[in-house]
């Protein structure tokens, strides 16, 4: 059901759902970003509608809200482990379309990849999910190539409109209590990008000898913010914890992992099974646009362009999957 | 829904050790029937964190795990925890599948650690002789030293072909010398189109027993191995063991070579 408000009738309903919610949406943090002065936009609770970064695409992503980069799956003593509580409070992710399609890329591996994942599932379905149309492209965004531009399994759509502000509430909670003028509302979504991708259709193992992989993998530093700004990376290494005043007790975290950081590949004994940057850019690559959809039937990546952007070394991930398309010819 | 995360405490019923460096520890477990060889756990050894360690025996209500010390922490803690109790999770990954070598002249391959893994198979044709043509082991370590299972290679000469190597021994040493591979060209068959493989060590072990097994004139289909990866959850979801499209801990760690082949990291 669509309708149109004044603002202000929206940031009262907005309350209501903070009350009702933990609402995380994207929001610009001054001086916070990668470089001394330079902004970022990353996930924050909102107070109003307003302090909701509506033009600027997120640096970082919705997936923090859903898997936190650190996180304890239990504490234990010498002889129990005890479980967190799980989150009481229900959730609301404002996010776009990219990464709409970004959450059933979570979905395949926390869910669907042998046993379900209980942390997962458990504020996984605690969740409900906003749509913020997009008006125009953002940068480095390719999601009409990926068929990610359009989303329809949204709980809300909000949409800023100057002074006016149209929602669709598909989800009868969002609604309860708004009282304006109800029309049809379809969300804003784009269908063309500055950046546009052809993916290669015929990878084999015989493109891990190209060249391409050493050219663009020789300058990676391994810092590992592509995977860590991406919406659909969701790899973590598990890590003890112990407490200095009783070194009996401890916990066990879950915490991000990159595939391009050294250490990713380590067995015991210390040999590495992907030792150089140009085999984990391929690694990484191949997963987003090919490995993943043999698995589960569609792409991991979904062109949100975030790895393209954040990459210091100016390693455009873009260029890179447009050259293995040309090669193919 | 149970959380897979959890490990279960279970009681060391015996710690039996092989050299200065490596401990079977022989742990309680009420499933053991379900546990196949060449399967893994994740094991915690305090202030190490989790650790995946292939069952290297199974009894009847205990599983083995063939643990090597690392440091000089880990070194502390396998005396410390003689008699006590650790946690543990598993089983995970296929397993080796006993039915597929039965009727076979098989032939398995290990170096070191390698050896835990398979030691179930080996352990069963040993006690079941009547169910294939024939067994014969090629065991490879680094010196006289660094020998595991000396029991049970004592009872397996009794009743498979058992060739142990060590890669490099004292001059006074009476045994075989020499890397597995050099035992292959000379194995004796009655029927080689009959015979299954198995192989299992690191990367580069298997990479040239592989090699050497094919140079036999052996079809890719006949060889299995099992391959090491670093595996954080066992579960499919931590990322680490994936090779291409392939979940080592869930499609594996067990592969027939025709597929074992693709798997580059
Ligand atoms: S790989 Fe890059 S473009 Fe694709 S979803 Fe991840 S961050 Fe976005
Ligand atoms: S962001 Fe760039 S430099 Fe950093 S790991 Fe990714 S590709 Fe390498
Ligand atoms: S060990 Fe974590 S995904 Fe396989």
């Amino acid at each position: 059901m669509g309708y149109q408000f004044t603002k202000a009738e929206a940031n009262a309903l907005f309350q209501q759902w903070k009350e009702r919610y933990d609402v995380y949406a994207p929001m610009l943090m001054k001086g916070e970003g990668c470089f001394s002065d330079t902004d970022i936009v990353r996930y924050g609770q909102p107070d109003t509608l307003e302090d909701i970064e509506w033009a600027k695409k997120s640096d970082y992503s919705f997936k923090e809200v859903l898997l936190s980069i650190n996180q304890t799956l239990f504490y234990f003593t010498e002889d129990k482990t005890i479980v967190p509580n799980p989150p009481k409070k229900e959730i609301l992710i404002f996010l776009r379309a990219c990464d709409m399609h970004a959450l059933t890329r979570l979905d395949d591996v926390y869910l669907k990849n042998g046993f379900e994942d209980i942390y997962y599932r458990q504020v996984r379905e605690m969740t409900h999910f906003v749509l913020m149309g997009c008006t125009q492209s953002c940068e480095t965004g390719f999601c009409v190539s990926m068929g990610t531009n359009k989303a329809d399994t949204y709980d809300g759509y909000v949409k800023l409109d100057g002074e006016t502000v149209l929602m669709d509430l598909p989800m009868a909670e969002l609604a309860e209590g708004a009282k304006a003028e109800e029309l049809a509302v379809t969300p804003d979504y784009v269908t063309e990008n500055f950046e546009k991708v052809t993916l290669p259709k015929n990878l084999t193992n015989e493109c891990f000898t190209d060249d391409i992989w050493k050219e663009f993998g020789s300058r990676c530093i391994a810092c590992g913010r592509c995977n860590f700004a991406c919406p659909t990376c969701t790899c973590y290494t598990m890590q003890d914890i112990f407490y200095n005043d009783n070194p009996k007790n401890g916990e066990r975290r879950r915490v991000w992992a990159s595939c391009q950081v050294d250490g990713y590949t380590v067995i015991a004994g210390g040999y590495d099974c992907r030792k150089n940057q140009s085999d984990r850019m391929r690694f990484k690559v191949l997963h987003k646009i090919s490995d993943h959809e043999k698995r589960f039937g569609h792409t991991m990546c979904v062109g949100c362009g975030r790895c393209e952007a954040i990459c210091p070394e100016y390693i455009s991930y873009i260029t890179l999957i447009n050259r293995l398309a040309e090669k193919e010819g | 829904m149970k959380n897979e995360y959890i490990p279960q405490l279970s009681t060391v019923r015996e710690v039996i050790k092989h050299t200065a460096l490596e401990y079977t520890f022989r742990m309680e477990f009420d499933h053991a029937e379900i546990v196949k060889p060449g399967q893994f756990f994740e094991i915690s050894l305090p202030k190490y964190g989790e650790a995946p360690i292939s069952v290297s025996g199974i009894g009847a209500d205990t599983v083995d795990f063939t643990i090597r010390r690392v440091g000089k922490v880990t070194n502390e803690i396998f005396e410390n925890y003689v008699g006590d109790k650790l946690f543990i999770r598993g089983p995970y990954g296929n397993g080796f599948d006993i039915e597929n070598y039965k009727g076979k002249e098989l032939v398995v391959i290990a170096g070191g650690t390698g050896l835990s893994p398979i030691k179930g198979v080996v352990d069963y044709f040993a006690a079941h002789t009547d169910e294939n043509i024939s067994t014969t082991l090629i065991a490879g370590f680094k010196d006289p030293d660094s020998v595991l299972f000396r029991d049970d290679f004592k009872f397996w000469k009794e009743n498979i072909n058992v060739i142990q190597s060590v890669d490099r021994a004292p001059e006074d040493y009476t045994g075989p010398v020499g890397m597995v591979t050099k035992y292959i060209p000379d194995l004796k068959f009655t029927d080689i189109s009959n015979a299954s493989f198995i192989c299992v060590g690191p990367p580069i072990m298997i990479k040239f027993v592989v090699k050497a097994i094919l140079e036999l004139g052996v079809k890719e289909e006949q060889i299995w191995v099992s391959h090491e990866r670093k595996m954080c959850c066992g579960l499919g979801k931590c990322g680490h063991c994936r090779v291409g499209s392939t979940y080592i801990c869930l499609d594996g760690p067990v592969f027939n070579y025709v597929d074992g082949k693709k798997l580059i990291d």
